[in-house]
């Protein structure tokens, strides 16, 4: 196998996604490279890269890759693929990285499986694994041809600090004519009402277990802490609570942030399947068979009136 | 102005996978994919505003025809379906390419896609269409705008918002926050019935058997088992250091 | 004791009859109106494709739509469900040489058929009813059916208008014009959201109402035009479920029994089916008469309680459910049959009529046969005037009514030749008098006086894997209706205590909840409108239903 990871950055920091497909690279294949794009910042990131499993980092530098835009990248990886022979392009998913996997698997003619939780060799064989039908199944899926091309579900793997240095070669491409088409002309900052559920990395939701509409000042504060927003169940906004754009469910919105915090909520499949992709599902609930129990990290089995408050002295404490 | 909306029909209701063949059960009627209804929208509210003809493209069984008339009926045109027995078992890359000489047979202005598909498609296809088409792609777009043969599209990333222009020809894959679905009036659902829905072959469109279908796909489904459950729960009863518990659970996962 | 009866829901006929009000240039014009695509509306509207065909000079007079069918749902078949086992005489009837009953999407000849009265722990064998009982009689999935017919409808020129709900009859000069439809886009408090979308007038010549079940303009019309019945009707509960299963069941079967109780108090009747589907699926139901008395009796929970019998259980074992549904049956038969089936511009047809015939579980034929009637009927009045009375003549020489006059007092739920004295006689004896037969009632379901037990204690706790919560089964009928419409149930909403625990054990959707009991002695009920499958359950027992947003509600595929 010869594996190339694609590795994404935000400024001066590496993505932890990326480093952690790094490391399952490295379990996988003795001789893993990795891919940096960007502007002048990526010098300085190579090296990191190499601590992180890559034996080799290939660094496509220059203005045109300043802008986060995927077709530049598509014509730099299409490049090393095919100037290094590399058999395997790993990606962690992210909006960035599915545009780059979708056009370089056209630009190879290259098979790509994504939502992928682990890959593996098999009699051979390497072989994705991955969720389907709102999770209800894994499904084994393969290539039938190199070089193969994957996308792994952010988060999958954790990142392991190797130490270690890296060779890094300086890739230099032509950039194709419609890579160059288009631009980005402004930045949008975030509103003042902070992220919208869709694109909040922190979600607090509150159901009917919080008793009464006062209580949800819980998951209110909850949320304010961890850095999210405040979702509600369906009954909870049929009961007239919260408004109709909170609700987290197949009649509502769908939602899969980096934690999702329950509280009071029972997990009817209605609610599932608007919150089972989220990455980390911490549920409180003081009903010990309620069905949300099923589908989370952490099961809590307390009552939320007296645990939140507590939760949320300790949070407020350790972040001053 | 030639708008094409590119969709994919999809099971409605509970979509199940066919153990025998590993494929998704497509028997039973179908929508539109839900994301693609957002894209179809997009196209409608240009035509509204501008002289604008929408197409809406597909590649499937010949039962998704009835899915393409709800487009129609909302007020989409034209519709094409390439329907061929040898396209069946396509993956991704197979079926960018069939989409991709379709595509090339209408010659748009515009195209759009959904972000994904709700029966597992990932949010990768239109990416590969650009490729073979070689024109500009924008994704994750949460606004649209046409002015002077460039679109303006706002992109929304995991760090923020970027605003970007391309000229036309170009592609672009919306997310369902860009606008809410109308409904169709009767009149609507009435027309549809009479315009256009052409159904073609690979041959219409020039594709060899071989590179599509499933032998032609670069990618395979081997087995479908049961997954674990989310591994290794960890469950907290109510005591005195549950809250520490928590708080220690989510730094380890470094979400604090 | 509380009676359901007592707290009449605020509903009014008149609310839902008006003239058209739509610009004449912006009405719908069609030749017929069929409102309903289920076997009943769809027979109609194949038998007028095939007399539009036939006679191209009356085709032109009924201008650019000569045939279009109002559908609910998104397309024929989301929302058909039944057993079921049909006799196959009025498709034949329908289709003649032109299709044989073997290429139908079905699952084939009944093959073995078994009776069982089931205790807790045991199946009672009955010996099996004589054997040419369902000899020639095919297992269909009626939502499948549906689906195929609705295709033959659109080959024979029928124009289908999914996801339109018909909300008011349009009636001037005494004659009905056609249906209004439903709006789209409303919010919960009836104010217009921005992709607000009204409804629309479709004036037709003649309009044939296929509702189904508690049909709603059926309903209206049954008042507005004095048609009630003097003997009101009465309906049963089917709550069913589909499953995969590893081993093929090779006959039909129905039980009578437990989980049902016998004595008389309770007025518990029904029993269930299970019916094979092809190699690899069966279909399992339980159905009870809404005649009940117990406040906590829910039957979504019984058919729960039912899997659970050793039995049952080894039927499904390793297998999967894939479909859940819930449907009312109107079980009043001949008595319950409206005074007259027509009106001036107006026809009713099949479930919605109320022609099912319950100790034989049949009434697909009846809806088939009623729409082919009515086809004929309306064509001739528009063509040459003929008077719709001749429909009623025509459903009254049918085999419809001979069947229905032939048990027009007998009352049991799967009694196939039960009434015929010796299966019988051998239920009575083999279950020691546990089977009960009783005669038509003669109070509507909501005179029941109820009793309060603790059956709900019973129930079994929802495995998630053979027994299901209300929830997950909601989930499985494909429902996802949108949350902020307006409530499309009508209630009253404060009510004694024991009539709100009926109601929210009574509907297998979970829409209603009980709130605290007030100072006045009485609850208020919470609702959860988007959960509702629209059996037609509520309408019996002291609410009424009327159409969602047209989509709303559950997508039967399998049913």
């Amino acid at each position: 196998m010869s594996t190339l990871v694609f590795v994404e950055h935000n400024g001066d920091e590496l993505c932890r996604g990326p480093l952690g497909v790094l490391a399952k690279a490295g379990e996988l294949d003795d001789d893993v490279a990795a891919v940096l794009v960007g502007g002048i910042e990526v010098k300085a990131l190579a090296s990191e890269v190499g601590t992180f499993g890559a034996a080799t980092v290939h660094v496509a530098e220059g203005d045109v890759f300043t802008q986060p835009l995927a077709q530049p990248r598509i014509d730099v990886l299409a490049h090393v693929v095919r100037e290094g022979g590399y058999d395997t392009v790993l990606f962690s998913n992210s909006v960035l990285a599915a545009d780059i996997a979708g056009g370089l698997a056209a630009r190879l003619d290259a098979g790509l499986n994504w939502d992928l939780v682990d890959i593996v060799r098999s009699d051979g064989a390497v072989v994705g694994k991955r969720p389907a039908l709102s999770d209800s199944l894994l499904v084994d899926v393969g290539w039938r041809s190199t070089p193969r091309l994957a996308l792994m579900r952010a988060g999958s793997f954790p990142a392991v600090e190797k130490g270690g240095q890296a060779q890094v070669h300086d890739v230099s491409v032509e950039l194709a004519s419609h890579s160059r088409a288009a631009t980005v002309v402004d930045r949008v900052v975030q509103a003042d009402s902070g992220p919208s559920l869709e694109g909040a990395p922190a979600i607090v939701t509150g159901g009917m277990g919080l008793g009464a509409p006062e209580h949800f000042s819980l998951a209110e504060d909850l949320a304010e802490v961890l850095g999210g927003v405040v979702g509600a169940t369906r009954a909870v906004v049929y009961a007239g609570w919260r408004p109709h754009s909170a609700q987290i469910g197949q009649t509502g919105k769908t939602v899969a942030p980096k934690l999702y915090v329950a509280l009071g909520v029972s997990g009817a499949v209605q609610h599932k399947v608007g919150m089972q992709n989220s990455e980390t599902i911490v549920a409180i609930n003081k009903d010990p068979r309620a069905p949300i129990f099923e589908f989370c990290d952490l099961a809590v089995v307390a009552d939320v009136h007296t645990i939140v408050p507590e939760l949320l002295e300790l949070l407020r404490r350790r972040r001053s | 102005m030639k708008i094409v909306s590119c969709v994919k029909c999809v099971p409605d209701g509970r979509a199940r996978l066919d153990p025998r063949s590993t494929r998704l059960d497509r028997s039973g009627g179908g929508e539109i994919n839900p994301f693609d209804q957002y894209a179809v929208e997009e196209a409608l509210r240009i035509k509204d505003d501008a002289d604008a003809e929408v197409v809406v493209v597909s590649m499937g069984p010949e039962a998704a025809a009835e899915a393409l008339r709800s487009a129609l009926a909302l007020g989409a045109d034209r519709a094409v379906l390439v329907s061929d027995p040898a396209a069946v078992g396509s993956d991704m890359l197979a079926t960018s390419k069939v989409l991709a000489k379709a595509l090339e047979r209408e010659g748009p202005d515009l195209i759009l896609f959904g972000q994904q598909t709700s029966d597992g498609g990932g949010a990768v296809l239109w990416g590969a269409v650009a490729e073979w088409l070689r024109l500009p792609a924008i994704s994750q777009v949460t606004k649209l705008e046409i002015r002077d043969a460039t679109v303006r599209a706002t992109r929304q990333t995991e760090v923020g918002d970027d605003v970007i222009e391309a000229p036309l020809p170009a592609i672009v894959a919306v997310t369902d926050a860009i606008n809410e679905l109308r409904y169709a009036s009767l009149k609507g659902v009435m027309a549809a019935k009479r315009k256009p829905l052409d159904v073609l072959t690979l041959s219409d469109l020039g594709v060899e058997a071989p590179a599509v279908g499933d032998a032609g796909s670069k990618t395979e489904v081997r087995r479908i088992a049961d997954p674990p459950p989310r591994a290794n729960a960890i469950t907290v009863e109510a005591h005195d250091g549950a809250a520490q518990a928590i708080v220690d659970f989510l730094v380890q996962r470094q979400l604090v | 004791m509380a009676r359901p009866a007592d707290y009449p829901p605020p509903f009014r006929a008149s609310a839902f009859v008006a003239e058209p009000t739509d610009p004449v240039d912006a009405r719908i014009e069609v030749g017929m109106l069929v409102v309903g695509a289920g076997p009943a509306g769809l027979a109609c509207a194949i038998r007028f494709g095939q007399l539009l065909e036939e006679d191209p000079e009356t085709a032109a007079t009924l201008g650019d739509v000569p045939l279009a069918v109002a559908e609910q749902g998104r397309h024929p078949g989301s929302r058909l469900l039944s057993g079921v086992i049909v006799r196959p005489r009025a498709i034949r009837r329908l289709f003649g040489d032109r299709v044989r009953i073997e290429d139908i999407p079905g699952y084939g000849p009944v093959p073995a058929e078994s009776v069982y009265v089931m205790t807790r722990t045991r199946a009672l064998p009955i010996p099996p009813p004589p054997p040419m009982r369902n000899h020639g009689n095919f297992i269909f999935s009626l939502s499948r059916l549906g689906r195929w017919l609705g295709e033959q409808a659109e080959d024979a020129g029928a124009m289908v208008l999914p996801e339109t709900s018909a909300r008011t009859l349009l009636v001037s000069d005494g004659a009905v014009v056609g249906v209004r439809t439903g709006d789209k886009g409303r919010g919960p408090e009836g104010e217009e959201l921005r992709n607000f979308e009204p409804g629309s007038d479709i004036v037709a010549g003649i309009t044939v109402l296929a509702e189904g079940t508690q049909g709603h303009l059926t309903g209206v019309a049954l008042d507005h035009f004095g048609l009630r019945p003097d003997r009101p009707q009465v309906w049963e509960l089917a709550v069913k479920e589909v499953w995969t299963v590893p081993t093929p069941l090779r006959r039909i079967i129905h039980t009578m029994g437990w989980p049902l109780r016998s004595a008389a108090k309770y007025r518990e009747f029904g029993g269930s089916f299970i019916y094979p589907m092809g190699d690899d699926m069966l279909t399992i139901g339980m159905v009870v008469g809404l005649d009940y008395r117990d406040s906590q009796l829910s039957v979504h929970d019984l058919l729960q309680e039912f899997k659970t019998h050793p039995k049952i259980r080894a039927l499904l074992q390793g297998g999967e459910r894939v479909e859940w549904g819930a449907k009312t049956i109107p079980s009043g038969g001949f008595h319950s049959l409206p005074k007259r089936l027509h009106a001036p511009g107006l026809l009713l047809c099949g479930d919605g009529a109320g022609m099912v015939n319950i100790p034989t579980l049949k009434g697909v034929d009846y809806a088939i046969e009623s729409g082919r009637l009515a086809a004929e009927s309306a064509f001739a009045s528009l063509k040459g005037g003929r008077p719709l009375s001749s429909y009623d003549d025509a459903v009254g020489s049918s085999f419809i009514s001979k069947d229905l006059y032939e048990v027009r007092d007998m009352r049991q739920a799967f009694g196939h030749g039960f009434f015929m004295g010796g299966a019988l006689a051998s239920a009575m004896t083999v279950s020691k008098g546990r089977v009960s037969i009783a005669k038509m009632a003669s109070e509507a379901d909501d005179q029941q006086p109820l009793i309060h037990t603790d059956r709900a204690a019973r129930y079994p706790v929802p495995d998630g894997a053979l027994t299901f919560d209300k929830l997950s089964s909601v989930f499985a009928s494909g429902n996802k209706t949108r949350d902020d419409q307006p409530n499309h149930i009508v209630l009253e909403r404060r009510v004694p205590p024991d009539v709100a625990e009926m109601w929210v054990h009574l509907c297998p959707a979970q829409v209603y909840e009980a709130g605290p009991v007030g100072d006045d002695g009485l609850v208020s009920v919470q609702m959860a409108p988007s959960n509702c499958v629209q059996c037609g359950a509520i309408s019996a027992k002291g609410g009424r239903l009327t159409p969602p947003e047209g989509g709303s509600g559950p997508e039967y595929s399998l049913t």
